[in-house]
This record gives structure tokens, C-alpha cells and sequence, in this order.
């Protein structure tokens, strides 16, 4: 059979998995598609790649399209997330210097408790605190601001979120510009190897189940192209269960570190896989059981609910009105193009496309579609919901 | 008569950051501000408060820039990357060569479009000129393999250059690789054997 090429636009993350597994491991062929990568330097030319047609589809950050519903930021076309690739994989660290004070003051930088780990940096910290993120929408972005609002820091004028390329975060410590930082792997290992930081918390210990990356196309090519835009659904939630088993992740951290894709050392890459991080250049360990997330707990349904989310907290901070923002927001996620895409598979899909965020705080056995599902806890460092207006 | 437009060019590279401030000089009148230190970007480029920023589309530091874009953010006018309204292609134009524009919402497009295709020209020659060197760099290489092959055969068998030369080409257009890859792999596996 001839199979379909499909210019695919991904930037060189840990998360970008799901789509080179597709690839790789032959879940793109048996949807008959090949999937020709270009690899990109930063999250607005992924997202220019997309927006001018360079690229089909692409790995986004979550908030990326939502933001562009909202009229936030530059594209000049309207993006769609046709599903989740990951959820989770962000983490939070500190320079060292911090990370010296709140040692000093008693933390015991246990990776685990948000709130004992917020405080401790509010505490140790410079007025304002800087925090330097990938990206002014980003999953990294929103979870600080939730995190440390929530801890009584409110923006702007205590917290400045600035936005650094990875890569040039060891230099922004170097150069005092921030005193912390929330980006996603292998970023936060090759901070610790640098020896600029230590790891404080993973994203997972904010929100337990927040929605990372997404499966982004153009909305005219999703709506004029059903019948690829599900071959790539299919495709890569396939590549995102064969991910969530212990011999795929081994395997996607050989994978991912050739040249062509993130060109690190597998061990590296390996660590946010397995959820067991060196935080520490003293080679201290600590393990995120669910660091990141390719498949479990229906993982991939773009739920309308997550995007509300993400419009609400967008504006909240730009000042923009928030149930406007909310509804704009909910079109983005295209839980119906998702559903239409894995019908005809054994894929448990929700009975509903939307619900209260952060309402689970334990996994729990629970009723789906067509039959039962685990669903992973979902809660909110604080306890708090967030129940969307649709 | 307007004010002149206040351009600013992300370029770390001194050279390259010449060459297009020279064509932006070509084209018209303009205050051209050229920024080489990446930290503080953002408050760099908003204390100029320009009316276009013009950066490479592989420099990382472009995500920095959207931070301007927020309507909170240090600028008071927001900036957005040039969109196709008028200019048929100019966008499309842009990034194939490489440039990422932003321009300052409101800039009416016969003001923008000279600077704008100044730049795509010049980013096209540069982008051309870096394909040239990346190529000679490789062919470099190559021959520098292919050489070191040969030194390897002629020790091996006790054979003339030349015919170690036509000992690599055979064996190379037998397997269908090129010459090099073959070098490449007779040199990793003389590197393994010691």
C-alpha cells in the first residue's frame, strides 16, 4: 500500500515521544502513514510551521492553541488539539543558591508536597521571585502561576514569570536574570548535570493530572482532512500505549536520543521516562511515580474541561472575560473529532467530553462509554475544583 | 511626513547582523538598533519600543519575543508577526527564508513591505551561504575519511594510493554506497578491531 506522507513539526522534548514512537515503531505504517519530522528550535516556529502550512500536524504546547482562540500572542491561523500526547512531565527547580537557603531553613526537598515546597521557596526567595519558563503559554507557566497564587504570591507585582529557552536557562542563573525555573525533560536533568540547579517538585505534585502536550493541526485541514487527522489519532495513541509499558519506555529512551530526534545520551533521557531524577549534582534521587503520562488513564482525550481550564487561568492574567475565554477556549480541544477517531478501536473513551477538574484524589475504577477504566487521580495540590460552564 | 520606523535586529553574529543592516540602509531610511547579547532580551527590545523586530526563525530566543506579545507585557503596543492582510505571500516569503518578523499592530503594510523584502532577500543569501559552508565542511570531512581509508588499505595489503583508491570505489559501487560511507565504515571498524 502507498502510504501517505505527513509533515509532522515536533521540538526536541522528552513528550515529543508519542509522535516519533508512531513513527519508529511502525504505528504510523500500519494507519498507512509516514511521518516526515522537522525538528524545531522554539515553540513559535512550531507553531508558525503549522499556522503557514509547512507542517500537517505538530507537537504544541497545550495552552498554545487555547491562547490563539483567545487572541493571545501571534498565528495568524486557527489551531485545533485533536488529542493529548502527554500529561505531566514538567518539573520545578531552583539555582543552587536557593536551593542552599531553603535547605538551610529546614526543607527537605522531598519532591512531593506542593505546598511544603511552595512555601519554602516563598520564603527563601528574592522579592520579586523570577521564575523563567519556556513559553509565555505553556503548561509551566499556568502551574506556577496556579502554585504560587495559590500559596498567597499573587502576579505580577511578587512573581515575574519570564520567558528563557531552555537552553539558555543555565545562563539566565548564571546571569542572575531567575532564581528558578519550570521546564520540561530533559531539561531539568541537563540543569542538574550543569550543575546550575536542583530539582524542587514535579509538575504532577501541582496537578496531578495536567494536560501537557498536544496533537495540534490547522482547524480547515482537521475539518477538510477526517479521514488522515484519524489515521494520526489512532496512530499515535497506539505509540502512547505501547509507551505506557515498561518495555516501551526503555526502549523510546534508545529512540529518542539519536541525533535525529533529541541527540542526548539515553540516560538522560531515560530519567523523566522512568520518573527517577537525579535533583541534586550530589546525585540525590527522588522517584515521581507519575512523572509523565503517555496512555493510563485515558490520558489522551482532549477533555473540553482541561481547555476551560487553561482559558480560565489565561484570563485571569491577561484580563480578558473569563467566560468568554472559557467557551472560546472549549472548541479548541476536539474531543468529537477524537471520539469519531476511535470508535471502530477497543480505545475506552468518557461518556461525556467535559467534568470537574481536580475532582479525583485517588485512582478509582469507574464506568466509561462502552465499559470500566481506572482514572488516575486528578487533584489539585490545594484541594481545590474547577468546574467548567459547559 | 511619519517618523522614521525603528527597527530592531536580533543577530548575535556580528557579520551577519552587518549584512542586514546594510540592506535595511539600502532600502530606505530606518533607525536600526541591532541586539547581539541574548539575556534580558525582552527588556532589551521593549526600552527600544521598535516598530519591527526582525530575528533568524532557528534563534531559541525568538519564544522570549512572544513574551511581548501578551497585552501585560513591558510594551505598550502589542506586537504581532506580520500576517498576510494585503501583502500577498509576505509571510509565506519570510519563513522560507528563514526571517521571523514582528510587526507592531496598526503599521500600515506599504511601510512595512520595503523593510520586509530587504530582509527575506538578504536572510535568502544568508541562509545560502550557510548551506555552501555546511556543504564544504562535509566534503572536508569526506575527503579526510576517504584518505585515511586509503592510508589503512595501503598498509593492510601493501598497495599504491591509487589502487587503494580504485579498491574503495569498486567495493562501493558493488554494495550501491557511496565511497565515503564505505571509507566511513572501514575506519570505525579498523578503530574497533585496533
Amino acid at each position: 500500500m502507498k502510504k501517505t506522507r505527513l509533515d509532522v513539526g515536533f521540538v526536541p522534548l522528552l513528550d515529543a515521544a508519542p509522535l516519533i514512537v508512531a513513527q519508529e515503531m511502525g504505528f504510523a505504517a500500519e494507519e498507512g502513514l509516514t511521518l516526515d519530522f522537522h525538528s524545531a528550535p522554539s515553540w513559535s516556529s512550531a507553531r508558525d510551521a503549522l499556522s503557514f502550512g509547512k507542517v500537517a500536524a505538530a507537537h504544541m504546547l497545550a495552552p498554545v492553541p487555547v491562547a490563539m482562540a483567545l487572541g493571545l500572542g501571534s498565528g495568524p491561523a486557527p489551531l485545533d488539539a485533536l488529542s493529548v500526547l502527554s500529561v505531566n512531565g514538567t518539573v520545578v527547580g531552583v539555582s543552587r543558591d536557593l536551593a542552599r537557603r531553603m535547605r538551610d531553613a529546614g526543607h527537605a526537598f522531598d519532591f512531593v508536597d506542593a505546598r511544603a515546597a511552595g512555601q519554602a521557596l516563598i520564603a527563601a526567595a528574592p522579592e520579586p521571585l523570577r521564575i523563567g519558563v519556556p513559553f509565555p503559554f505553556s503548561m509551566h507557566a499556568e502551574l506556577v502561576f496556579y502554585w504560587l497564587s495559590a500559596l498567597g504570591r499573587p502576579s505580577p507585582q511578587s512573581l515575574s514569570i519570564r520567558t528563557v529557552p531552555p537552553p539558555l536557562m543555565a545562563d539566565a542563573i548564571r546571569e542572575g536574570e531567575i532564581d528558578a525555573f519550570c521546564v520540561g525533560e530533559p531539561w531539568g536533568s541537563k540543569a542538574v548535570e550543569s550543575g546550575m540547579g536542583e530539582l524542587l517538585l514535579p509538575g504532577c505534585a501541582i496537578w496531578a493530572f495536567a494536560p501537557e502536550k498536544v496533537l495540534a493541526v490547522r482547524r480547515d485541514w482537521a475539518e477538510a482532512r477526517p479521514d488522515l487527522s484519524g489515521r494520526l489519532i489512532r496512530a499515535v495513541w497506539r505509540a502512547g500505549r505501547w509507551l505506557d509499558t515498561a518495555d516501551g519506555r526503555s526502549l523510546a529512551a534508545e529512540l529518542l536520543s539519536r541525533p535525529a530526534y533529541l541527540g542526548l545520551a539515553p540516560d538522560l533521557v531515560e530519567r523523566g521516562l522512568s520518573g527517577r531524577l537525579t535533583i541534586a549534582a550530589s546525585g540525590e534521587t527522588r522517584t515521581a511515580s507519575r512523572f509523565v503520562r503517555f496512555h493510563e488513564g485515558l490520558a489522551n482525550f482532549p477533555w473540553r474541561s482541561q481547555a476551560a481550564w487553561i482559558g480560565s487561568q489565561l484570563a485571569a492574567r491577561t484580563g480578558l472575560d473569563r467566560s468568554q475565554a472559557m467557551s472560546a477556549a472549549g472548541t479548541v480541544f476536539r474531543s468529537d473529532i477524537y471520539r469519531a477517531a476511535l470508535e471502530t478501536t477497543t480505545a475506552e473513551l468518557p461518556a461525556g467530553s467535559s467534568r470537574v477538574e481536580g475532582s479525583l484524589s485517588s485512582d478509582s475504577r469507574g464506568a466509561t462509554a462502552r465499559g470500566e477504566a481506572i482514572w488516575l487521580r486528578d487533584d489539585f495540590f490545594d484541594g481545590r475544583t474547577f468546574e467548567p460552564p459547559f | 511626513m511619519p517618523e522614521l520606523l525603528t527597527i530592531v535586529v536580533v543577530e548575535p553574529d556580528p557579520d551577519r547582523a552587518r549584512l542586514i543592516v546594510e540592506a535595511l540602509d539600502d532600502s530606505g531610511d530606518y533607525q536600526v538598533h541591532v541586539i547581539a547579547e541574548r539575556a534580558a532580551l525582552a527588556r532589551q527590545i521593549a526600552k527600544v519600543n521598535p516598530d519591527v523586530v526582525l530575528i533568524d526563525l532557528a534563534d531559541p530566543s525568538r519564544d522570549t519575543i512572544e513574551e511581548l506579545t501578551l497585552a501585560t507585557g513591558p510594551l505598550d503596543r502589542p506586537v504581532a508577526l506580520f500576517v498576510d492582510r494585503s501583502a500577498e505571500g509576505l509571510s509565506t516569503a519570510a519563513i522560507e527564508a528563514g526571517l521571523s518578523a514582528y510587526v507592531v499592530d496598526g503599521l500600515t503594510p506599504t511601510r512595512v513591505r520595503p523593510v520586509l523584502d530587504a530582509a527575506i532577500a538578504r536572510f535568502r543569501i544568508m541562509a545560502r551561504m550557510r548551506a555552501e559552508l555546511a556543504e564544504t565542511k562535509r566534503a572536508l570531512e569526506e575527503r579526510k575519511v576517504i584518505d585515511r581509508a586509503k592510508g589503512l588499505l595501503m598498509r593492510a595489503r601493501g598497495i599504491p594510493e591509487d589502487e587503494a583508491y580504485a579498491l574503495l570505489r569498486r567495493t562501493a559501487m558493488d554494495q550501491g554506497r557511496r565511497v565515503a560511507d564505505v571509507a566511513e565504515a572501514l575506519v570505525t571498524a579498523a578503530g574497533l578491531l585496533g
